[in-house]
């Protein structure tokens, strides 16, 4: 602890020396240490605030408590097993970083127009699921962390609805691997779809009672309206997208003005707010929640049948899977054909799954349309079967840099709706 | 039989440890450590559908100061190691710790620089609840589990005991350890 | 084709991809008990050495790849804009549907400037910057590849630049585009490219005293000790035999 002329250190010691310090002085400014474990900073994100009595006078940030080395340890996999590691980097949109990761591969490969249609339309439909679960998450976040337990719970109730189709899908409720160069993992299984068809009918209702819960709540109203202000050019010199800068007013959307896996097929609509405060972000997500269902219900009519990987046994998986009575595997007939019937086919299993396909050497820049903003990634291959780089230009990373603009000058209180408003995952921050 | 024959009813017969067992385990204050995926299931496990208050748990305490279990969920950075240190070293004795996740447990997927290969290296681990990310019924399996362990913990001079016979037992035990020249 | 043909093409192509395969400038690590530093997946990967496309020509639009359709027009613009300073650009590349401009380092700043403020460019998002390593490029090991998207004209380009291992440093554009801040030092970290300019350039994702800078290529992936109070834990690598 040190005390200086004009503020207190409080970022770790005893209360009794920071009070029997604080005395002596007549400083008022206070630093104070929060994170990175505590319960309102949204994971291991670590706030260093100077405070003026309640007033926050400065907000920095300090990240890299979750740092994985997702990317370095990507060059040392192939590239379909990348799908895998990036699928653990922002775990609340498992499925927007597996499919930023496949459209960045299948650029470098050019097989982007071959991937099939009924995979794009599967890519879509979950895509827009994960953007829900994803709201529903920084909803309840947002809840708990203001202490609205109530919001925490329905939050979480209704985001089970959705990760009961992932797992049925996907076979796992988070860390999916389920989109990969070439397409997607597998078919729908028999009742995905009466599965989404009941959650059509079901969730608008969930959403309404969320929308009833927290639309005119005068306490989450006080907590959030006019809080952590950030205008449109704000957003554009600290690289804010998605529902941050739709609710300041710029109706920017990845999937409207470079629309991929075939959004440009799908009619909905781009919510905005011109509010530019907590309120208007939460308005933002929860109309976007709205036509996501609107995107689903859509994808399910454009469901026809057809195969769900590239047809082209260089690149697709070369196994089906099958649900077998110990769980989810190898399909019995495929490892009969490979075992029994066909060396070459035996060769070229071995060879895909353990040395991976080849990847022009190049470099490709993905990005999609998360349920956080826009989520980047770029690959560079050297022509072998690993990345030589893999790089994500995370959302959540770039928005906390916003912090200290929606902060300083406000009360202490307020930091944890900003932070909490932006909805940052520091798996994603860090990677 | 014995004394129980001859009990008025209302009136059960056990030991000092299995009471306090039971009320250690019954109101278990875990602290709140969420560091990645496996958090978010922890918390799912806490919303209404897997509902951990069943088992007297509800309550995540936000300061390790009224803590006694501290749920590892998650990876843990090498930058991360000291403040999880610190936070466990902060919470009051008896303490537990469950490494939720096969991250924390033995640091999985990710062999790399930046992982601390199991969360072992740093605090004392009662239970490996594998899986990435474990399902919530698998925590509340690792939780009834711990609980079960906690129920059964001694006291005092047996506890002193039993820690002296695990200890030589693990020391009989061979170790996969080889050194390298 | 007839089935003759089929045919005869079918019996010949072992030979042919045993000739492809031949010829291509495959580098191979040996199959399992792959001995790059801390791999542990077993299998030591193979790399084909190629070259990528260096110059392309004009016109970088090309009518058939709607992708394309704007290029020319930025490339135009950007001429236009940098006025006596378009030698900056060393060389354009146009590669799966992506503009890349290769520019000298000295240059990086005003071109920024440029790219933000010209209104025929108005790239007013940068969605930051990374490094990549390539040590076998010799005096040009690194590479900071930067992206802009211009929301008015919804356009992308890419801006690559480099700088050798033996002098590391690139400007910094924190100046024009504030948003990079945190993303030059992530490159900071991970590549150890200076950015000179940037207000704070410290570590970002590692610890402060983190010794070295993890994702370069001669970084080994595992491998580093477990120090907690001065008592140590080796690296993983050498705790148990895998054989």
């Amino acid at each position: 602890m040190t005390v200086t002329e004009d503020y207190i250190d409080a970022s770790g010691g005893d209360w009794d020396d920071v009070i029997e310090k604080a005395q002596a002085t007549s400083a008022e400014r206070l630093v104070v240490n929060m994170g990175p474990q505590h319960p309102s900073t949204h994971g291991v994100l670590r706030l260093i605030l100077t405070l003026d009595g309640e007033t926050c006078t400065e907000a920095r940030v300090a990240i890299g408590y979750l740092h994985t080395g997702i990317e370095k340890n990507m060059e040392y996999r192939t590239w379909t097993q990348g799908t895998t590691f990036v699928t653990r980097m922002d775990y609340l949109t498992p499925l927007f970083n597996e499919t930023a990761y496949c459209l960045a591969v299948e650029k470098l490969l050019g097989i982007t127009e071959r991937v099939p249609e009924r995979a794009s339309v599967i890519r879509v439909m979950m895509m827009e699921l994960n953007r829900m679960a994803s709201h529903f998450v920084a909803m309840a976040t947002f809840g708990m962390e203001l202490g609205a337990t109530t919001v925490m719970t329905n939050g979480f109730r209704e985001r089970e609805m959705i990760l009961d189709i992932f797992e049925l899908v996907t076979g796992l409720r988070m860390n999916h691997a389920y989109v990969r160069p070439g397409g997607v993992a597998q078919d729908l299984p028999p009742g995905a779809v009466g599965q989404v068809r009941e959650l059509l009918k079901e969730m608008p209702k969930r959403i309404q009672i969320m929308r009833k819960l927290l639309d005119e709540n005068p306490v989450y109203l006080a907590r959030t309206k006019d809080v952590a202000y950030l205008n449109l050019p704000g957003c554009m010199a600290l690289g804010v997208t998605g529902p941050l800068l739709r609710a300041s007013g710029l109706a920017f959307d990845l999937r409207k003005s470079k629309p991929y896996c075939g959004y440009e097929g799908y009619e909905f609509d781009v919510p905005v707010s011109d509010g530019g405060d907590v309120y208007a972000r939460y308005r933002v997500r929860i109309a976007e929640m709205e036509e996501s269902l609107k995107i689903i219900e859509q994808c399910l009519d454009k469901l026809g049948p057809g195969p769900v990987m590239i047809q082209d046994a260089k690149i697709g998986w070369p196994a089906k899977l099958a649900l077998g009575p110990d769980g989810l595997g190898n399909s019995p007939d495929h490892i009969a054909h490979i075992m029994s019937s066909s060396m070459e086919a035996l060769i070229h299993h071995f060879k895909l799954v353990t040395e991976g396909f080849r990847v022009p050497a190049g470099q490709a820049y993905a990005a999609v349309e998360s349920a956080k903003g826009e989520l980047g990634c770029y690959a560079v291959s050297d022509g072998g079967t690993r990345p030589h780089r893999v790089h994500f230009r995370d959302p959540s990373f770039t928005h906390l840099q916003a912090v200290a603009a929606m902060c300083e000058g406000g009360t202490v209180a307020d930091v944890i709706a900003a932070v909490a408003s932006i909805d940052p995952v520091m798996g994603g921050v860090d990677r | 039989m014995g004394l129980e024959e001859k009990l008025p009813s209302g009136i059960a017969l056990t030991t000092v440890e299995q009471v306090v067992g039971l009320a250690r385990k019954s109101s278990m204050w875990p602290a709140t450590f969420g560091l990645a995926c496996c958090a978010i299931e922890m918390m799912a496990v806490g919303g209404p559908h897997y509902d951990l208050a069943r088992f007297g748990m509800e309550k995540f305490g936000a300061t390790p100061r009224q803590a006694d279990l501290m749920v590892v969920a998650g990876r843990v950075s090498q930058k991360m190691a000291p403040v999880l240190r610190q936070i466990y070293d902060q919470m009051p004795e008896p303490k537990w710790v469950i490494a939720m996740g096969v991250c924390a447990s033995s640091g999985g997927m990710f062999n790399n620089y930046a992982i601390v290969q199991g969360v072992d290296h740093i605090v004392p681990v009662d239970i490996y609840l594998p899986g990435c990310p474990p399902r919530p019924e698998m925590f509340l399996d690792a939780v009834l589990k711990l609980h079960d362990k906690v129920q059964n913990t001694k006291l005092g001079a047996h506890r002193e005991l039993e820690i002296t016979e695990i200890e030589e037992r693990m020391l009989r035990r061979s170790l996969p350890v080889v050194t390298r020249d | 084709m007839s089935e003759k043909e089929r045919n005869e093409e079918a019996a010949e192509l072992p030979e042919k991809q045993g000739r492809e395969r031949l010829a291509a400038p495959v580098k191979r690590t040996g199959m399992f008990g792959g001995s790059t530093g801390g791999d542990t997946s077993g299998f030591g990967g193979l790399q084909v050495r190629g070259s990528a496309p260096a110059n392309s020509p004009r016109p970088y639009t090309d009518p058939d790849d709607p992708r394309t359709a704007d290029f020319d027009r930025v490339a135009d613009d950007l001429e236009a804009a940098l006025g006596e300073d378009a030698g900056a650009v060393e060389r354009v590349e146009v590669a799966l549907g992506e503009l890349t401009f290769h520019v000298r380092r000295e240059a990086l700043l005003e071109l920024a400037r440029v790219l933000r403020d010209d209104p025929a460019l108005r790239y007013e998002l940068c969605t930051g910057v990374t490094g990549v390593h390539f040590p076998d490029d010799t005096g040009r090991e690194l590479r900071a590849v930067y992206h802009f998207r211009s929301i008015s004209h919804n356009s992308e380009i890419r801006v690559v630049t480099t700088c050798p291992d033996a002098d590391p440093h690139v400007p910094s554009i924190v100046s024009v585009y504030p948003t990079n801040d945190w993303h030059e030092r992530e490159a900071w970290d991970f590549f150890g490219i200076v950015f000179d300019g940037h207000p704070a350039l410290t570590r970002i994702q590692m610890p402060d005293d983190w010794r070295g800078h993890p994702q370069r290529k001669d970084y080994p992936l595992g491998g580093i000790p477990v120090e907690y109070r001065g008592a140590t834990v080796p690296p993983p690598d050498e705790r148990r035999s895998y054989t």
